[in-house]
């Protein structure tokens, strides 16, 4: 195991080393460094502090990384369809396996869900385990972790990728804990080397660092990711892929966990919770062109939203104005088409996480804070961007 | 009811920054504070012990130093509290802290229930919980947003998940990792300050563990390892574009599509 001893003969200036650890894990006790439990082996004293730190490694019990081959990727059903995040993972998953001559797996769990194993396969599961039975009508953790462990056990896929969804994030720690290996949250990229080891990196600290993590010793590796992080594969219509049926006996199904009562929430379908928002401002002509601007927003599948102008005459809803006297939004992109930026309708949407502005004044205030400003004739761009997307619908 | 919650210590701002150049991460004027995020997995053991009755220990793992939130929770109203604190535990991924923490919630005593917030906001990972769950043998529920009722043999709580809402009753004893906003978290009582100012608080080593294998623990027992940690990329620098009409439609296009905003399911 790796560990790091300290050379306090060669510590010259112990603050200036104490200021090497990003996790503030160095301290002096009595005149001498020491690390704490804070450390994370991120090794960055050993780096960069002169000697003063080394790392001893000694030899370690390892896995037979040969006996655990091929990617498995865990699906997520909901409301009956495949979840599209189960999509982006087998894309990933086949990509990586391609690299290194892996197969790619997939494992289905649920009630009256084997119909939907043949979506797996088109989107690049090759073996496709299905568990279809009462006990998994809802996501409760016990019988699922159970067909997970038996999924497992019986294919000894090298990594697993789970979606990182509510039921993802709960099954992959509960499977990684049971198998006593690594798990990394919230990968934002995943490579493989040729040692079959999985290249993952994770933001921590809300975003502002990303750590490489690796699972060198233990198999599987698993890891999660965030819907909407990787892209969905083309879809291959004719696969190939061999379906597996198993069957859980009544013992593995048990639980502790009754689900009493389900709600299916309203769906939210105010400007404030959309992710996507097209605004429309004064650059808009006459009424009618909002159809153009509500296009453009289905097809984003977001919402249509507008400046204070629009409203007081009467060509929107008060209930999709955006500003100071509406609503503030902070969806994940807000197109603005001809809308000037004017301070209060600024103060409503500058959160956003990406800002585009289309407006033909190239001294419009909105340019200041716009992410992508784009200066030009919204009645030429927008139709001409309905017209691509819309093209690049029927081409798939 | 018994109700263990776990809490952490973490910098008092996530705003830390690396420096670019030396790959240092810059910690001026970092101080800590309690995790934000289990603040409200206090405050529900709290509303539970009014109602039912009971005794809340509060446990954590990291530093000396971290017996500083273990005192803020007794301020709030927590009884008892450890810290598990030893070198050995030092380096510890989701794997090695779920498992010291199963280990010091066994050293503590039985439990009806263990209350965990959503996540860490260092760590981010909101991983722990599920583990230590799985490591304590016990089911678990996650993303509890309301609690509505208690007895000897169960808890019955609602879960929010983005479609639905899902009430369950669950067996104790139990694990459940709360949302924020459950409860709105108190603040700090003075008086109860005063009270429990002598309070001890355990301190938990290797040695007072039921599983003192060390090879379980801190960097041994971790499975991961961080290779190496960056800066991200800062993507918020301004673009214009000037071009004709249908050569912005065309980039505006591609970066939607590489964004994602069009993925529509064949």
């Amino acid at each position: 195991m790796p560990h790091i001893i300290i050379h306090q003969e060669k510590a010259a200036d112990p603050q200036q080393l104490i200021g090497l650890c990003p996790f503030g894990a160095i301290e002096t006790v009595d005149g001498r460094l020491s690390i704490t439990s804070g450390c994370r082996m991120c090794r960055n004293c050993i780096k960069r502090g002169n000697g003063v730190f080394e790392l001893v490694e000694e030899p370690v019990a390892m896995v037979d990384k040969s006996a655990w081959n091929g990617i498995a990727v865990i699906a997520e059903v909901e409301e009956g369809a495949i979840h599209p995040v189960t999509f982006e993972l087998l894309g990933k998953a086949r990509e990586l396996a391609s690299k290194i001559g892996y197969k790619v797996y997939a494992l289905l769990i649920g009630t009256g869900v084997t119909p939907l194993a043949g979506r797996l396969a088109e989107y690049g599961a090759e073996t496709i385990h299905v568990y279809d039975q009462e006990a998994f009508r809802y996501f409760r953790i016990e019988p699922y972790t159970a067909a997970a462990e038996d999924f497992i056990r019986k294919v000894r896929p090298g990594s697993v990728l789970v979606g990182g969804t509510p039921a993802g994030r709960s099954l992959a720690p509960r499977l990684a804990a049971r198998f006593r290996t690594g798990l990394t949250a919230d990968c934002t990229s995943l490579d493989i080397s040729a040692s079959t080891d999985l290249d993952q990196i994770r933001p921590a600290y809300g975003g502002n660092i990303m750590a490489h993590i690796n699972t060198p010793r233990h198999r599987p590796q698993f890891a999660t990711v965030r819907y909407k992080i990787f892209s969905i594969p083309p879809r291959n219509d004719a696969p190939a892929a061999e379906i597996v049926h198993a069957k859980l006996p009544e013992e593995k199904l048990r639980s502790g966990i009754e689900i009493l009562h389900t709600e299916t929430k309203e769906r939210m379908r105010g400007i404030e919770d959309a992710e996507v928002i097209v605004a429309a401002g004064r650059g808009i002509k006459k009424p009618e062109d909002l159809a153009m601007l509500q296009e453009l927003a289905d097809l984003l599948d977001g919402r249509l939203a507008s400046t204070r102008a629009l409203v007081e005459a009467g060509w929107t809803d008060a209930r999709c104005q955006i500003g100071l006297s509406g609503r503030t939004v902070k969806p994940k992109l807000i197109i603005t088409c001809g809308v000037s930026g004017a301070i209060q309708f600024v103060a409503g949407m500058n959160g956003s996480e990406k800002i585009i502005a289309i407006n033909s004044d190239p001294d419009a205030p909105i340019f200041n804070i716009a992410h992508i400003g784009i200066r030009g004739d919204l009645y030429k761009i927008v139709p001409d961007l309905i017209t691509r997307i819309k093209q690049s619908r029927t081409e798939d | 009811m018994r109700i263990t919650v776990c809490i952490k210590q973490v910098p008092g701002t996530s705003q830390v920054e690396i420096d670019p150049k030396t790959g240092v991460l810059k910690r001026d004027g970092v101080e800590s504070k309690m995790n934000p995020f289990d603040l409200y997995a206090l405050e529900t053991a709290l509303r539970l012990k009014q109602q039912y009755g009971g005794e809340i220990t509060v446990i954590s793992m990291g530093p000396p130093q971290a017996q500083a939130v273990i005192r803020e929770a007794f301020m709030m109203g927590a009884d008892r509290g450890f810290l598990l604190s030893d070198r050995k535990f030092g380096g510890a991924d989701v794997l090695a802290t779920s498992y010291t923490i199963s280990q010091g919630i066994r050293a503590a005593g039985p439990y009806d229930v263990i209350i965990c917030g959503k996540q860490t906001t260092d760590g981010d990972t909101a991983q722990v919980g599920a583990e230590l769950a799985e490591s304590l043998g016990i089911p678990h529920v996650t993303n509890v947003c309301r609690i509505h009722d208690a007895d000897a043999v169960s808890l019955t709580v609602t879960q929010d998940l983005p479609l639905h809402r899902l009430t369950a009753k669950i067996t104790l004893p139990c694990l459940i990792t709360v949302e924020k906003n459950i409860f709105e978290p108190r603040l700090p009582s003075y008086k109860l300050m005063c009270a429990t100012a002598e309070r001890e608080i355990r301190v938990l080593t290797l040695a007072d563990l039921p599983d003192q294998d060390a090879m379980h623990y801190g960097l041994n027992g971790s499975p991961t390892q961080v290779k190496r940690i960056f800066p991200p990329e800062k993507s918020t620098r301004q673009e214009k574009w000037d071009g004709p009409e249908e050569e912005s439609a065309d980039r505006l296009f591609r970066f939607l599509s590489d964004r994602k905003f069009l993925q529509k399911l064949g």
